[in-house]
């Protein structure tokens, strides 16, 4: 454990044991089990949107309309954007993220704490 | 005079739009909370505990590069420069995306190194690994800070904030959610932002066309005004002909779609660290081929936009007018946008900006920790405490970001000069990769001279030979076209001259990090899943590139 050796700063580490460190750590890493789901972030917030730029489309002022040149461009966008949120709720829904199994989470269990 | 334009362009926003502004900021808040819990390791914090799905990484790829100084800037380009802005893309991005994943991926992945400069150090040794990691700290800050002084300036215009109400509020939204939730809150926004940009951009330019009367009509008008050439890819780049862009066939191939862009996208941590975040090779491969679709097709609601708002605004860019090219997007949302989308526009600008400063932050506090203060300052440490650093250094990064933004508005010119002076940085890199990972007997010392060596000479290029008047370049475009050749030329000569004269590195401490060599104990078997024909990275490649070939027949005859 030198740390003056001038190829490997960080207390002699090699290529190997960087690998070694990664390794462990993407063992402890709480990241696939505990993140939520952006799906459903993206699903909720687009449907929100939605359900508000589609309802400022329903009747649309004369001057709204020339300004987007007599595009309803309220209505389509809020449509457009109420269906990406559906999609992804349902997508979520029907693909939902797989727990690890429990043989994975028994393993883990069985792997001695370095903490 | 500056605050007239900005009145000029203030935007008919109401309550409802403010309403869908705050939901955003709730939303992304949230996600810095809700992150939170997952993050118990450091690798947690830097790089998602190298577990996430495919799609997401490689839609935060694509969304880290979509800030809003580039929607802004491209569609500055597209008015300015008119079709030719398209080279940016397709020639310009996706071959070297491709590369990175068909080519580069297996070795920065495989060799599993948490940041680009961490393989330089395994790769080369510790003097270009210091330098490299340096280099980027410092300019990941600094661009940080850059871009929320872009975003007070054109928030001040749009909305009438003081510059110091959107450098503070976004500063701390972006502050926090990294902090909490590190680059898993980063990446979950940006793949927020990518849907909320385009929502905002799409109606833009439908309407737009319209009122335009369609390509067509853009055809018809620029041709007119600008001719023929302004609506062509190629047209008027024939190697001494003039072109807006000051820059001919051979600079764009080599400059721009060889050394610039492989060097922006394959050595650029700020991207390749989405792609090191993903749960298996495979996917990591496939980030930056996901990412080339949707780029592919971004100028359709970018460089469009540009184009349109300078058939609506014939004086945009010109003296006198209150318009820079930079209003192009801006001028479209307040003439064509209603309240509502309006509400949605502004949203997905602002997300864009502070995608844009996260994606800078959360790489700053990778290289900060991992390569600088871990190997040089304080080894030795337990996980905990440079969990504890990495969250302590984004704090840093954003106040010396908003720092930076609030002096750059004293000197804007100085923090141009920084941002040319950076850029030049990544090509060398980009040498020193190549030739390092196909060159197993390039030593460490030429790695670092280099680096060294192709960054001075870009730098020279560009600030005496380009600037002082020595060569003749018509645009400073072109200048950076020219100056990246150089960079790479340079770079590869002094590293191939070194290399004769020093002792390369035993080879056995290369596996893994040169072509042709594996890691010992790296043979991951493949998901399940992963080898549906969809999921092949060949194939995603290649069709990419095809795309973007078949996406130049229209512009090209």
């Amino acid at each position: 454990m030198s740390n003056t050796d001038p190829q490997h700063p960080g207390g002699a580490e090699t290529p190997a044991a960087f690998q070694q460190e990664v390794e462990e750590l993407e063992r402890q890493s709480a990241t696939a089990a505990r993140l939520f789901d952006i799906r459903r972030i993206i699903g909720w917030l687009f449907v929100v949107y939605g359900i508000i730029v589609t309802a400022m489309g329903i009747s649309p002022s004369d001057s709204d309309m020339e300004k987007s040149q007599d595009i309803n461009i309220n209505l389509w966008t809020g449509l457009a954007m109420l269906a990406l949120g559906l999609f992804f709720l349902i997508w979520q829904h029907l693909r939902p993220v797989v727990p690890p199994s429990a043989e994975e989470l028994a393993a883990a269990a069985d792997r001695p704490d370095v903490h | 005079m500056h605050y007239l334009a900005a009145e000029g362009l203030r935007l008919p926003t109401n309550g409802l739009d403010y309403l869908i502004l705050a939901l955003y900021f709730v939303v992304v808040l949230g996600i810095g909370f809700m992150a939170r819990r997952s993050v118990k390791t450091s690798l947690d914090f830097f790089l998602s505990g190298r577990s996430l799905p495919a799609w997401i990484t490689g839609l935060a790829f694509v969304a880290a590069n979509l800030g809003a100084t580039e929607i802004l800037g491209m569609a500055a380009n597209g008015a300015q420069y008119g079709v030719y802005t398209v080279h940016w893309y397709w020639i310009g991005a996706i071959p070297a995306m491709v590369f990175l994943g068909l080519v580069m991926m297996p070795f920065y992945y495989g060799s599993k190194v948490r940041s680009v400069p961490e393989f330089l150090l395994h790769r080369f040794g510790p003097s270009s690994h210091l330098l490299s990691s340096i280099i980027f700290a410092v300019s990941a800050v600094l661009i940080a800070g850059v871009n929320l002084y872009a975003m007070a300036i054109i928030l001040e215009a749009l909305l009438g904030w003081p510059q110091w109400v959107a450098i503070v509020i976004s500063g701390l939204f972006v502050l926090v959610y990294i902090t909490l939730g590190g680059l898993s809150s980063a990446i979950y926004n940006e793949v927020l932002q990518f849907f909320v940009i385009l929502a905002a951009l799409i109606p833009l330019t439908i309407v737009g066309l319209k009122r335009v009367g369609g390509w067509g009509g853009i055809t018809d008008k620029l041709t007119a005004s600008h001719g023929d050439n302004f609506l062509s890819a190629w047209g008027g780049t024939g190697i001494g002909s003039e072109n807006p862009l000051g820059a001919n066939w051979l600079t764009i191939v080599l400059g721009l779609g060889f050394v610039m862009s492989f060097g922006y996208w394959t050595t650029n941590f700020a991207e390749v660290q989405r792609a090191l975040s993903a749960k298996n090779l495979s996917a990591a491969q496939r980030t930056p081929l996901i990412a080339a679709f949707p780029k592919i097709l971004i100028p359709m609601v970018v460089v469009v936009p540009g184009l349109i708002a300078l058939i609506m605004e014939p004086q945009i860019g010109k003296p006198g007018s209150g318009l820079d090219y930079n209003h192009a997007i801006p001028v479209l949302m307040r003439d064509l946008l209603p309240n509502g989308v309006l509400g949605i526009a502004v949203t997905g600008l602002l997300a864009a900006f502070m995608a844009g400063m996260a994606a800078n932050i959360s790489s700053f506090n990778v290289v900060f920790t991992n390569d600088i203060w871990r190997p040089y300052l304080k080894q030795g440490q337990t996980d905990e405490y440079y969990l504890r650093i990495g969250r302590v250094v984004t704090v840093i990064g954003v106040l010396i970001g908003m720092g930076t933004a609030v002096i750059a508005s004293s000197f804007s010119n100085i923090m141009n000069y920084l941002q040319t002076l950076f850029s030049f940085f990544n090509v060398p890199l980009f040498v020193v990769f190549i030739i390092g990972m196909f060159w197993k007997r390039t030593t460490p010392a030429a790695g670092f001279w280099g680096l060294l060596a192709g960054t001075v000479a870009a730098m020279v290029n560009y600030f005496w030979f380009y600037k002082q008047g020595v060569i003749e370049i018509p645009s400073d475009q072109g200048a950076n076209f020219v100056s990246s050749i150089v960079a790479f030329v340079v770079g590869a000569v002094v590293m191939f001259i070194v290399t004769m004269v020093t002792k390369p590195k035993p080879v056995e401490e290369l596996a893994g990090l040169v072509y042709g060599t594996k890691s010992p104990g790296l043979e991951e078997p493949p998901a399940e899943g992963d080898d549906a024909w969809y999921r092949k990275p060949a194939l995603l490649g290649w069709g990419a590139i095809i795309l973007a070939a078949i996406c130049y027949i229209p512009f090209s005859f």
